[in-house]
């Protein structure tokens, strides 16, 4: 029991120090990653001075987010005259928590065994695990209306409302491309969905949901892309129409968990894709004895040598998927709103329509 | 009975040119993310192996050096062989400055009878200098010219920014080729190639 709970302790926290430091991270992956693309340096001002010596640290720059950190906690928590004042200091909150929560379902690694109890490596171990994640990412639209009604302005009201339907819009067309996936798999666990990727298909491709689903892959990441409200899917925060849409009136931090928030979302939505399409922990060809090669060589592996490795591929995974989705973020130009629409409801959902429809033949003609 | 042609305008923009291919956008979409991931791949490749992936100078401690050759950068007094500066403080530089940067005071000095008017004290306050080039132009002597370059110009301190003769006064005769002194007894100039 007190073993169970030091577990699972230890879990929240590992997962709370990764979504945290990816938060961190990722601003500064941004900032690089954009400035590499367009032939710049980016930014590598700021420094940490090692106290009573000229020795200034620089490393790439890094401390640029503990300086806009720092800066951040210092501004003024400017609050505009009319608003509401409840909902205006719970905007924030309920955009932020909720992506932080989605997390708690997805499997980080395989099974960890401690004194005889096996482990999964997930935090809530809940057989509804992708409704949940449905659940919680539909509370955040709620958060980011909230922002914008509560704040008394015409802008961040526009962009609550545009945050509003294009968030259900988006939603639709993930649960969509997540039901064929929920067909193959027969189950919506998400565990039991990244032990099914383990194995392989046709003897040598590796059995991820990527290659049984290449279509729902690939809508399935736009349409995340669409709910973390990045660009190429801006709208609700379209600076050069909104100033900064829902959330024009938050300064300081409140304005910064927003952003934070954003970035945790980004490293949420890369951990969803790997953990239905990319295989999740598993590394291909591999199994919780070791790899086994198609050619029918085995290399065996140590139970901690595998959770290890387990760990360390999901995290290499999520990192390489935000990664793309920056690249994303830095290539493509904004949409205009009907257009988002449009993309949303006439070619998006179509699609998804067509590749569940495609889907559920085949099962049904396979089984 | 006329036989005009009804005027039709001219239209001055182009007809969107954007096939199928394009209109349906998720092929565009890759060959758009191709383009930027190999932009990104090349130049991160040039970091990881120790080059340079940017056009960017890093500004303060790295200057280039394709400066344009007629760039007006930090001026320079020029001197006589024997070290002494050119002005012969006529004050026409000071006189004809928008920004009104140079502070010259003039001196005597009895012995050089050819060039008795010297300034003991020549100033520029960069933190106003516009760079416009027309003390330069303005000078009859050639004594204030303008290197391509701005070495030791940038500052946090604007008080500190009143450059004077010690700064200015560095032409160097044999790098400076571009109106070498004439020698006295019409031998080789000094500084020619």
């Amino acid at each position: 029991m007190t073993q169970d709970l030091v577990v699972t302790l230890v879990y929240i926290g590992y997962a709370l120090a990764v979504l945290l430091t990816f938060g961190a991270v990722l601003t500064w992956v941004e900032r690089k990653q954009a400035a590499i693309m367009s032939d710049r340096i980016g930014a590598n001002r700021a420094y940490l001075r090692i106290p009573f010596t000229q020795v200034k640290l620089i490393w790439l720059g890094l401390f640029h987010g503990m300086a806009d950190g720092l800066k951040l906690l210092l501004k003024e928590d400017f609050k505009p005259v009319a608003y509401d004042q409840l909902a205006y200091t719970l905007g924030p909150w309920v955009t932020f928590v909720p992506v932080m929560l989605v997390f708690a379902v997805i499997p980080f690694g395989g099974t960890l065994v401690v004194g005889g109890v096996s482990y999964p490596m997930q935090i809530a171990p809940l057989d509804a695990g992708l409704l949940i994640v449905f659940a919680f990412s539909g509370i955040s639209i709620i958060g980011a209306m909230l922002a914008g009604w509560s704040s008394a302005n015409k802008f961040s009201l526009l962009g609550a409302l545009r945050a509003g339907s294009q968030l259900i819009s988006y939603e639709l067309v993930m649960g969509l491309t997540v039901l064929g996936l929920i067909l193959i798999f027969g189950t919506v666990d998400l565990v039991s969905i990244v032990n099914q990727q383990s194995g392989t298909v046709l003897g040598f491709l590796p059995a991820w949901g990527i290659f049984y689903q290449p279509l729902a892959a690939a809508l399935f990441l736009t349409a995340g892309i669409a709910e973390n409200k990045r660009i190429p899917f801006d709208l609700p925060e379209a600076e050069s129409e909104l100033i900064s849409g829902y959330f024009t009136e938050y300064s300081a931090m409140k304005q910064g968990m927003f952003m934070l928030g954003e970035f945790i979302e980004i490293a949420i939505i890369a951990a969803l894709f790997v953990t239905l399409f990319l295989g999740g922990y598993n590394l291909p060809w591999m199994t919780d004895a070791g790899f086994v090669f198609p050619g029918g060589h085995v290399v065996e592996m140590g139970s901690v040598a595998v959770v290890a490795t387990q760990m360390i591929t999901f995290l290499a995974k999520v990192f390489l998927l935000c990664s793309f989705q920056i690249l994303v973020r830095w290539t493509l130009p904004r949409f205009r709103w009907d257009q988002l629409l449009r993309f949303a409801w006439k070619f998006l959902l179509p699609l998804s329509i067509i590749n569940l429809v495609v889907t559920v033949v085949a099962v049904w003609a396979l089984t | 009975m006329s036989s005009r042609k009804p005027y039709v305008r001219k239209q001055y923009w182009n007809e969107p040119t954007m096939g199928w291919w394009e209109r349906l956008y998720l092929f565009e979409v890759g060959r758009g993310l191709a383009i930027t991931g190999g932009v990104f791949l090349r130049n991160m490749w040039k970091w990881v192996t120790g080059r340079k992936g940017a056009l960017t100078a890093y500004y303060p401690e790295e200057t280039r050096a394709d400066y344009a050759a007629g760039n007006r950068g930090k001026h320079i007094l020029t001197q006589r062989p024997d070290g002494k500066p050119q002005c012969v403080a006529c004050n026409m530089c000071a006189t004809v400055c928008p920004a009104q940067v140079i502070e010259i005071d003039a001196a005597f000095d009895p012995d050089d009878p050819a060039h008795p008017k010297y300034p003991s004290r020549f100033e520029i306050d960069y933190s106003r200098c516009v760079f416009c080039g027309l003390c330069v132009e303005a000078c009859p002597e050639d004594a204030i010219r303008m290197v391509k370059e701005t070495p030791g110009l940038p500052g946090f301190d604007r008080n500190r920014m009143w450059l004077g003769q010690e700064e200015l006064l560095n032409w160097n005769p044999q790098r400076d080729v571009a109106k070498p002194y004439p020698v006295a007894g019409g031998g080789r100039t000094e500084g020619a190639p």
